[in-house]
């Protein structure tokens, strides 16, 4: 019983030191000033517009990723095709690379010597310092997640309620809408979340191409910087908070939502 | 529907799973694929139904060819022995699938499920999800959700495979009255020669992805084509010249013309009969069974020398 306590302990400890604390920390800093500059800070234009480019940039990579990783997991999961194993081992390079090095790697493909840069220059579409740098950016680095979740769930899933699926008259397309998307709906869920969470809080990538001009190309954790670089700890708090509170949010909505006993 | 298959085989990798297999299921038989596991008897019922491919051979429903057919537009029921229930929908959502992605009028659907419901005697449990059911729940759901579309044939893969034995004999009797009821054409899978014989009116015994004999319960029994099947419906002990069934095995004291010595080796009580284990004298072993009124009147003990000869009606195996 004591044995157990003191892992318990630990365990607990370790959350408090490495998670909590400086959560309530940020809590702690930004109400310390009182409302008034806290709402001051969140809305002036540039905090606003940072927002904006962050959920701009989010709502376009969930889906997408979202979709991605449901089509990968089947075709990784179901299908047998040269170069599967390479393509399973591919989707994990955004969490294997630096960040940073990703938004190099952008850099030099979509700059004005680059294989696309050149190209879309040409066109007079402006990739780099611009929105769509911003998304691109933050669609590589959430790729793995909803991939990630569905893949497992699908193997213990198997075929066999598709094939009984399959007997009993259902098309492809029924079976995938009936059958297999219910069937992995929790995991798609959850990768949703993690692909969210990733994509509101990226900064690495995002800070090498976007050129961080403010109420231009700035997102919300590129402006917490800058406000810490200027002084303005009063932003640079409040912006965190909101962050931070869109993330519990996420999480607990989630756990409220999942079921008890999951499959 | 009859169904016919002609010259199917399939392997998976190096394993010939049916190898060269043609045969034929009247309409409205109750037929038993019965072979040891690996005999192929699985696959040749996954491609009736479509669900795999054979590699090479034809497969033909109601005289039509249907190789080439996908599995929903082949018109089966088929029952799966781990039950594949749809574990995110109620029972009740689970029979209606058939009819439901067949967009059929939502009061039809309703009424026929509360019909398949009775039918297979879970009408408390339509709100329930699959796993609040026990497995033969299960698999009556699972039977009911086959059935809803009225397909013309039904297949059921080691339907009561994962069962206990009273279940698995109460569900036994069921799809032999469902059978005489609905008279769907139905073929079953089995490894158990005891449910083969039981349940269906026409026996195919397959073994490694062969087929080796097709016959009513009581011809296959009689008159087996190979040692295979005669020693697979039940124990068969060489006697002499021939082949013969624990029961078939008659001891005396004295010896006659077509008596064999035997030593036995231990008298075992099962219920109201006795199993008796023999050797002889070239070690071949073989059990008799007998009446125990009858072996107490012989006074038989364990180590004694006794006379095995078997009787008239022993079976025969077919030219």
């Amino acid at each position: 019983m004591p044995r157990k306590l003191g892992l318990r302990g630990i365990a607990l400890g370790y959350l408090v030191v490495v998670l909590l604390a400086p959560l309530v920390m940020v809590f702690y800093r930004t109400f310390q000033a009182g409302l008034h500059p806290i709402w001051a800070a969140l809305s002036d234009p540039n905090t606003v517009h940072a927002f904006k480019v962050t959920l701009i940039a989010a709502a376009i990579a969930v889906p997408l990723n979202t979709l991605f990783g449901v089509l990968c997991g089947l075709a990784i999961v179901r299908r047998r095709f040269p170069g599967k194993g390479l393509l399973n081992a591919f989707i994990d390079l955004p969490l294997a690379v630096s960040p940073v090095v990703i938004g190099l790697c952008l850099y030099l493909l979509y700059g004005r010597d680059g294989w696309f840069g050149s190209w879309f220059l040409g066109h007079g579409i402006q990739i780099l310092f611009a929105l769509p740098s911003i998304v691109l950016a933050t669609v590589f680095v959430s790729v793995p997640f909803v991939a990630r979740e569905v893949i497992p769930t699908l193997r213990e899933l198997g075929t066999e309620q598709e094939q009984a699926a399959a007997t009993l008259g259902a098309t492809g397309w029924q079976r995938f809408w009936r059958i297999t998307l219910p069937s992995i709906r929790w995991a798609v869920i959850y990768g949703v979340v993690l692909t969210t969470a990733r994509c509101l809080g990226e900064y690495g990538a995002v800070a090498m191409v976007s050129g961080g001009v403010l109420g231009k190309t700035q997102t919300a954790p590129l402006l917490v910087d800058n406000y810490m670089n200027n002084f303005n700890t009063t932003g640079a708090y409040a912006a965190s908070l909101v962050l931070a509170l869109i993330a519990v949010v996420v999480l607990v909505a989630m756990t409220l939502v999942k079921p008890r006993e999951s499959t | 529907m009859s169904i016919e298959v002609r010259n199917i085989s399939k392997r998976f990798g190096d394993f010939v799973a049916v190898d060269d297999v043609s045969l034929e299921i009247p309409d409205g038989s109750l037929t038993a694929v019965l072979g040891p596991s690996g005999s192929g008897k699985s696959t040749l019922l996954r491609i009736i139904a479509g669900l795999e491919r054979p590699d090479s051979g034809e497969v033909l429903l109601s005289g039509k060819d249907a190789t080439d057919l996908a599995p929903q537009r082949r018109d089966v029921g088929f029952v799966f022995q781990h039950y594949a229930a749809f574990k995110h929908m109620t029972v009740r959502d689970n029979i209606a699938f058939a009819l439901t992605v067949r967009k059929r009028p939502k009061h039809e659907i309703r009424a026929r499920v509360d019909e398949l419901l009775e039918l297979v005697q879970l009408q408390g449990y339509a709100d329930r999800y699959p796993s609040k059911l026990s497995g033969g729940q299960r698999q009556r759901m699972a039977l009911a959700r086959a059935l809803a579309a009225k397909p013309r044939v039904l297949l059921l893969d080691e339907p009561f495979g994962a069962l206990d034995a009273r279940v698995r004999a109460e569900l036994r009797d069921w799809l032999r009255r469902l059978h005489a009821e609905v008279h769907v054409t139905t073929v079953f899978v089995t490894h158990d020669q005891e449910e083969a014989m039981e349940v269906a009116d026409r026996v195919a015994v397959l073994n490694q992805g062969r087929l080796e004999q097709v016959g009513g319960p009581a011809e296959l029994y009689d008159r087996p084509a190979s040692e295979f099947v005669l020693r697979f419906l039940g124990d068969a002990f060489k006697l002499g010249d021939g082949f013969v069934r624990p029961h078939e095995i008659t001891l005396r004291r004295l010896p006659s013309d077509d008596a064999v010595e035997v030593r036995i080796e231990r008298l075992v009580v099962v219920g109201a009969d006795m199993r008796i284990e023999l050797v002889d004298g070239s070690g071949e072993r073989m059990t008799a069974r007998l009446r125990r009124d009858d072996v107490e009147d012989l006074e038989l003990t364990p180590g004694e020398i006794v006379w095995a000869t078997p009787e008239q009606s022993r079976c025969v195996l077919a030219p």
